[in-house]
């Protein structure tokens, strides 16, 4: 007997998917399944209808010429992805869709691609290509593992808050230590690995607002992450 | 001032197998003491040089191509370690040249990586270059692929012959439109096969949709089945046993046969042609099958979604056990996203029997995603691979492994097995 089902929309799988975020989709596909749930997986590309009823919305990283692609299309959709963020639903952006979730993308060569303005953030792209092995610390989710891989480096404005503080590698820039953002229930960040398997607390965080919002209140199994606190292990012991 | 850094690189490399260390440590030294000696040495082939890069297949189509144009009478010079930086080239040409720093071939077929193929063109450009395929692999290096097709694209530019491209490859095909003034040769697939091999655009969602290539192909790959395939040339069709395992070594045969008929032209025997690749053996850990306890044991590379998935395809569980050995040193790439962009939903009815490696605990995790019973996990693979042999003793056996595993696994089993040493 399912407890309820929640629906999941992805942003751009085929444009914005460069490393791993489909992982991000089936760890909340499956830990809604281990959790008594069912879910709905749904998809949005460049010039669908944005779909009616979603309960948690998900966006990946993509290749500097993908995210051209997906660029008015975003746009189109950014009021109702406004309006959703705004009313508390649970969204997780990594990388190229963290960046165009703030307010601007100043490229390399100086042309400004407009962000939707989600999150007070602004990055601008650089020569320096930050990559490697990412260690945060974060007062809501604990420990964060994962791996970064980008050249524009972002800067927080006063109305979002770092997702956590890097103890290990770059984080959102070369300098002041930041790593992500958050703003109501919304989750961004540079870490791909992908993100939510080794880090299931994000995960779980995402399921419960979406399931609070939906059902007004979220009723988990008691689920074994010892495998994830193992490769967390073993993942902090590596080379940046 | 050239025999002199020859017979320092010969000295080095003496010392240097000696000790039993890497192969392309002579070809470093020789480099840095004589940057001219690569392009001294490989100018002047009566048959000049071919180029293969791309992400996936590059060993084992370098092998192709070299035995093929052997058994068309060819003495042909090639870097077979798998060494695909230059300063492997380098290595392997300390060991062929004679003191004067001069090559006996009629031809050079090298296997280069994406960025040092770009390094290597520039010292000595190509008569042609075989370009198979740009995928996802090694973004800590590359960045993105986009970057990657441009380092092909500099390897075609600097061609003087003919480059030969995948026309299933968009971002491969692309290149051509970068050359216009050069001829290019195409090999790819019956459209009845496309989605046997679905690109990186295709990783989810509709896959083999995109339209059938309208482009000309000099060898289409037209029908597989298990180790038999048949090719299309010139519209006659020709039917081969190979042994190489996998559609994706098999599509890469295509591309193998169309290089080499870029080089011959109209001289090419083409029965002689298709009776070489029959015999082609797979390359040292790209399918490769070894005997361990009377039971065969197969070594799969496994090291980008692509081949991991293709692997997989390739290679079905039933009856076999399984082992999945993952590192994440600088060779195998260090960001292990790439494994959740492999679905793993093939093994399991059969289960997976051991899963090792620097990052066994990501392995077990992503198999555990995909509901797929695992039976043990142990990080070190040494431990794992005595352990997986013991408790599947009656059993044929296959190990997926990334390049660092691979030659630790290659390794051990060398000391209970016979494991064909190249160097």
């Amino acid at each position: 007997m399912s407890k309820g089902t929640l629906t999941i929309l992805q942003l751009y799988p085929k444009e914005m998917n460069i490393y791993g975020d489909w992982g991000n989709v089936l760890v909340l596909k499956q830990r809604l399944a281990w959790h008594g749930y069912t879910s709905v997986i749904l998809e949005h590309s460049a010039g669908d209808e944005f779909p009616e009823d979603v309960d948690l919305i998900i966006g990946g990283g993509g290749q500097d010429s993908g995210q051209l692609v997906i660029q008015q299309d975003l746009q189109a959709i950014a009021p109702k992805l406004r309006e959703l963020a705004e009313d508390g639903l649970p969204m997780l952006v990594i990388c190229g869709l963290y960046q165009l979730f703030g307010n601007f993308f100043k490229t390399h060569d100086g042309t400004v691609i407009p962000g939707i303005g989600i999150l007070d953030l602004e990055t601008h792209g650089t020569n320096e290509r930050l990559i490697g092995n990412v260690v945060a610390d974060s007062d809501e989710f604990g420990e964060i593992h994962g791996y970064e891989n980008h050249s524009g480096q972002t800067r927080l404005g006063p109305g979002v808050k770092p997702l956590g503080t890097v103890t290990r590698g770059a984080g959102n820039n070369s300098t002041d230590g930041s790593e992500g953002a958050r703003h109501r229930n919304v989750v961004a960040s540079y870490l791909h690995g992908s993100l939510l398997p080794k880090n299931p607390a994000i995960a779980d965080f995402l399921l419960r607002k979406a399931a609070e919002r939906k059902f007004g209140s979220f009723q988990p199994a008691d689920l074994d992450d010892s495998l994830a606190d193992l490769a967390r292990r073993h993942a902090g012991a590596r080379p940046r | 001032m050239f025999p002199f850094s020859v017979l320092v690189g010969k000295a080095v490399r003496r010392i240097s197998r000696l000790r039993g260390g890497g192969s392309a440590l002579p070809g470093l030294v020789v480099e840095k003491i004589d940057p001219g000696f690569m392009g001294r040495a490989l100018s002047g082939l009566p048959r000049g040089v071919v180029v293969i890069s791309g992400t996936n297949g590059k060993t084992t189509t370098t092998k192709m191509v070299v035995e093929l144009l052997q058994g068309q009478g060819l003495t042909v010079f090639t870097n077979r370690t798998g060494s695909n930086f230059t300063r492997g080239v380098a290595a392997a040409l300390l060991g062929e040249v004679n003191w004067r720093g001069k090559l006996t071939a009629d031809i050079a077929v090298l296997e280069l990586d994406e960025a040092h193929a770009v390094h290597f063109v520039k010292l000595v450009p190509p008569t042609h270059c075989l370009l198979l395929n740009v995928l996802r692999d090694q973004l800590d290096r590359f960045g993105e692929i986009d970057q990657t097709t441009r380092l092909l694209e500099q390897i075609a530019a600097k061609t003087t012959g003919i480059v030969v491209l995948n026309r299933e490859d968009p971002r491969v095909a692309g290149i051509a439109s970068t050359v216009r003034d050069r001829d290019i040769a195409y090999f790819g697939l019956d459209s009845s096969l496309r989605s046997t091999f679905p690109n990186d655009d295709e990783l989810r969602g509709d896959i083999g949709v995109a339209a059938p290539s309208s482009l000309p192909a000099d060898v289409i790959l037209e029908h597989v089945a298990g180790n038999s395939a048949s090719f299309l040339i010139d519209g006659e069709s020709t039917s081969v046993d190979l042994r190489l395992r996998g559609v994706y070594n098999i599509f890469n045969a295509a591309a193998a046969l169309a290089t080499a008929r870029a080089v011959l032209g109209s001289e090419i025997n083409r029965a002689g042609l298709f009776a070489s690749l029959a015999t082609v053996e797979p390359a040292f850990g790209r399918g490769e099958s070894l005997v361990v306890g009377g039971k065969p044991l197969e070594l799969v590379l496994v090291k980008n979604p692509s081949g991991f998935r293709l692997g997989l395809k390739s290679f079905d569980a039933a009856g076999h056990a399984t082992m999945i050995a993952i590192n994440d040193n600088y060779a195998d790439g260090r960001d292990m996203s790439w494994l959740w962009d492999v679905d793993f939903d093939s093994l399991g009815l059969a289960g997976v029997d051991m899963v090792s490696g620097v990052r066994a605990y990501d392995m077990a995790l992503r198999l555990k995603y995909d509901d797929v019973e695992l039976r043990a996990i142990e990080p070190d693979t040494t431990l794992a691979l005595r352990d997986f042999i013991d408790s599947t003793t009656d059993q044929p056996k296959r190990i997926f492994c990334t390049y660092t595993a691979m030659l630790a696994v290659r390794r051990d089993l060398s000391k209970i097995t016979t494991v064909e040493v190249v160097s």
